[in-house]
């Protein structure tokens, strides 16, 4: 019977021996992604910077140079326009406006009758307009909300497994998120909320992964008393390959469609989840299972006996 | 492990037709949903103002301004009474919470205490031995004062919400000033915004006539007047008034105001109180002749010449009105005013076939999604894919039913969070699915190997999702709106994968186990 399998059964692949390459070729994207992060920053979205975004519906197809020098014309600093979806459908961009929160207000009214008056026929189809009091707060409540997931993973593996384990799975959760903000640096993609809740989604799935070879070396370690912990670990990565490959493989497929039929805030919530399991799925078996290994040698084996015991089940 | 006593199976069973019954009513068209007796359930999942369309609108109270004015009413207290009282005084002004004078004479100083006191009521007032007066509120009265006009201003703009006419609005207060106004389906976010952005301070007063042009030019005015615009000037009139700054009738008197035309042109009629109806009377009886200015919210609506005595409790204004302008401000009068200016500090507004566009692009992602996942599975684990196909289906069951149930929203990011959900309840069964052919590999017969899949999993499975719910919460609690949505799918989706990934699935094997009764599993 057929069976669609990335991966052979019983693989022995060591890939401890990758470790340190691991770990440095991880350090260095991280690093990357930090000075990626300062310079030149993120584009950050209307929610964290504040600002105006509008969705408007020309009658015909969009007639982007006469947009764009009417909108220019305003005097509210430089609007970019984004053709997205059909034809017709563009995207205005505007900084966020001197003078206060309500002078964004003044601003969509400027927009929507000038609009309105040399486009007839012209539909904005979605008016967002942020101002620094808003913005400010939602950017303190992401950062705080992303604070606070790492504390509580850290808590949660702790409580649930030694604290090597739990030590491993955070370190490996943050090298994780700065590839993940190197990512929105490098493909300019908008950092908003649904941003912060695709870091946080990652957050999460990474976090599974760590689980389901953390389990996994833990129960080896009560089956194989003596078995050195290096050759333990790669046991126990290469035992749940299977799994691990297959859950990423299901959520890429689940997450793919959204990515490619979406538009907007959703598709560029898609694309860095795809990005995110990638970046998960390898850092479980690359940058946790090592951290595991130089944290709990000679650590996690208190109380070895010499003698093999081949099955310790209950 | 693989046995289910009856009671369970039957407890199963009713779960997933109980799921499908509250699920159902989303997938029927409203038509046929009406004709459905009132016994079953009718309850849909709200849609987001993302996708059904409608305005989002942060406003911020400025609390400032209402200390402000309380304070301003206190000094001219002071004014009138001390005067009255025939004490002298130097320097009465405002100087941050509290309002300052001299006394002139140190002798006045236990005279004016109580006089003071009365006009200060609910202030601490002190008064030095060389006569400085400070008159202040306590940090507690002043987060009263907020609190109370934060509470008003909630009432009026529900009444303003109301008459409108718009369905199901949500005006909540957020932290300690602000108030949050959701319009579900709202198709012009421009005329509510205009309305909700206007204080509508009515007051009625008298044109100053003293003052000639030149000296109104030249700011040269009495202490007791002011200039105030017209709010839409005819070309050719004057486009100020110089107005006392007096109140003689103020638009709390006000119990009702309604749109009419009078020779074809809209006005604002309007009914006073009693209290309101004697003072208009009063003041009309002694003025007849001169100008009487409207004012609303620092501007002149118009400043008609009183004829005669109004005596009846009613009037009308006449200010240039357009049909619609005319509607606004009786629909502002009749709710009444602001006790602070609200200003928008937050607009999402989006239109009604932007929402249908989104979910149409969202159900297409997750027909695809799941038809993907679906055929991956069976293609994987033969049999048994097809069985966590089967509690994949009835997981997307019981989330819509428990979001129907729930009456939470959902939104754009929430069909995502279906989406991955979808992911990782999948995962669920690659772990166990993985285990069993472990076991099975390691020469267990089915029925061990079954059960051992299912034990070793469900650990690791529960560790997993105990960690993502954490987040959705810590997401839940600090994130905003759409994103709310994405914590609620996402947590909603990962407990009814508890169930049907591992309840549905394990009893589903057991039937199969039991039916075919195989020597040895291919998984």
């Amino acid at each position: 019977m057929f069976r669609l399998r990335f991966v052979p059964d019983d693989t022995k692949i060591a890939f401890m021996k990758g470790r340190i390459a691991g770990l440095v070729t991880s350090a260095v994207l991280s690093i990357a992604s930090i000075i990626l992060f300062f310079y030149p920053g993120l584009n950050y979205g209307i929610d964290f910077r504040g600002g105006i975004v509008i969705e408007a519906r020309t009658s015909g197809p969009a007639q982007f140079g006469a947009l764009r020098s009417t909108l220019d014309g305003l005097g509210l600093g430089e609007a970019a326009l984004q053709q997205f979806g059909g034809p017709e459908d563009v995207l205005i961009r505007l900084e966020r406006q001197p003078g206060g929160d309500e002078a964004q207000q003044k601003a969509v009214e400027k927009v929507r009758a000038v609009l309105l008056q040399k486009f007839p026929g012209t539909e904005l189809r979605s008016v967002e307009a942020v101002g620094a009091t808003v913005s400010d707060t939602l950017f303190w409540n992401g950062m705080i909300a992303l604070g606070l997931a790492l504390i509580a993973m850290l808590i949660y593996i702790w409580f649930r497994f030694e604290w090597q384990f739990g030590v491993g799975a955070v370190v490996t959760l943050i090298l994780d998120v700065t590839k993940t903000v190197g990512f929105f640096a490098i493909t300019g993609l908008q950092f908003n909320l649904t941003s912060l809740a695709a870091i946080l989604t990652i957050m999460g799935y990474s976090i599974n992964d760590k689980v389901v070879v953390y389990d996994r070396v833990r129960e080896n370690l009560r089956k194989y008393k003596s078995m050195p912990l290096r050759q333990l670990i790669d046991l126990s990565i290469n035992e749940t390959l299977n799994r691990t490959i297959n859950t990423s493989f299901t959520t890429f497929l689940a997450t793919l469609p959204l990515a490619l039929v979406a538009t907007g805030a959703v598709q560029e919530f898609a694309i860095v989840i795809l990005f995110g399991i990638v970046v998960g799925t390898s850092s479980s078996i690359f940058i946790a299972a090592p951290i595991l290994l130089f944290l709990g040698e000679n650590r996690l084996r208190r109380g070895t006996k010499p003698k093999l015991v081949a099955d310790a089940r209950p | 492990m693989m046995y289910f006593a009856r009671w369970k199976v039957l407890l199963i069973l009713a779960v997933l037709v109980l799921g499908c019954i509250f699920a159902l009513p989303n997938l029927l068209p409203a038509r046929i949903d009406n004709r459905i007796p009132g016994f079953l359930p009718h309850l849909r999942i709200s849609l987001g103002l993302d996708l059904q369309g409608g305005s989002h609108l942060l406003l911020q109270a400025d609390m400032e301004s209402v200390v402000r004015e309380r304070l301003a009413g206190i000094v001219d207290g002071f004014r009138t009474e001390l005067r009255k009282a025939n004490i002298g005084y130097t320097g009465l002004g405002i100087d941050g919470h509290a309002v300052k004078l001299t006394l002139r004479d140190k002798n006045d100083i236990e005279k004016a205490r109580p006089i003071l006191q009365s006009v200060a009521e609910n202030m601490d007032l002190s008064i030095s031995p060389d006569g400085q007066v400070s008159a202040a509120y306590s940090d507690a009265t002043l987060k009263e004062i907020a609190q109370n006009a934060i509470q008003q201003s909630i009432e009026i703009v529900r009444r303003r919400v109301d008459e409108t006419g718009t369905r199901e609005p949500t005006i909540q207060r957020q932290g300690t000033d602000q108030i949050l106004v959701q319009l579900p389906g709202l198709q012009d976010p421009e005329r509510i915004k205009a309305l909700l952005g206007k204080t509508a301070k009515m007051t009625f007063r008298l044109v100053d006539q003293t003052v000639s042009p030149d000296d109104a030019a030249a700011g040269r005015l009495p202490p007791t007047s002011e200039i105030l615009p017209l709010a839409t000037p005819r070309p050719g009139e004057e486009p100020s008034y110089v107005v006392q700054k007096r109140v003689m009738v103020s638009g709390e008197s006000l119990t009702d105001a309604q749109a009419t035309y009078r020779d074809a042109e809209p006005v604002v009629s309007f009914k006073f109180d009693s209290v309101g109806a004697r003072r208009f009377c009063d003041v009309t009886k002694n003025n007849i002749g001169k100008p009487f200015a409207i004012v609303l919210d620092n501007k002149v609506i118009s400043a008609p010449v009183i004829r005669d005595a109004i005596c009846g409790g009613s009037g009308e204004i006449s200010g240039n009105f357009t049909i619609q302008s005319a509607q606004d401000l009786a629909l502002l009068l009749r709710a009444g005013a602001l006790p602070a200016p609200l200003k928008i500090i937050e607009e999402r507004s989006v239109g009604p076939d932007l929402g249908a566009d989104s979910i149409r692009a969202g159900v297409y992602a997750s027909i695809i999604g799941f038809a993907l996942v679906a055929t991956y599975m069976v293609l994987a684990y033969g049999l048994f894919g097809l069985f966590a196909d089967v509690a994949l289906i009835f997981n997307l069951i019981l989330t819509i039913a428990a979001l129907s149930l729930l009456q939470a929203t959902l939104t754009l990011p929430g069909i995502a969070g279906m989406l991955l959900t979808l992911g990782m309840s999948v995962d669920a069964n690659v772990l166990i699915n993985e285990r069993i052919r472990e076991e099975t590999r390691l020469g267990r017969s089915p029925i061990a190997s079954l059960d051992a899949g299912f034990r070793r999993a469900f650990s690791t499975i529960l560790d997993a999702n105990l960690t993502t719910l954490i987040k959705m919460a810590i997401l839940y609690v600090l994130g905003s709106g759409p994103v709310k949505g994405f914590a609620v799918t996402i947590s909603l989706g990962i407990c009814t994968s508890m169930f049907t990934a591992i309840v549905l699935v394990r009893w589903i094997m057991s039937v199969w186990l039991r039916r075919t009764r195989p020597a040895r599993l291919k998984v």
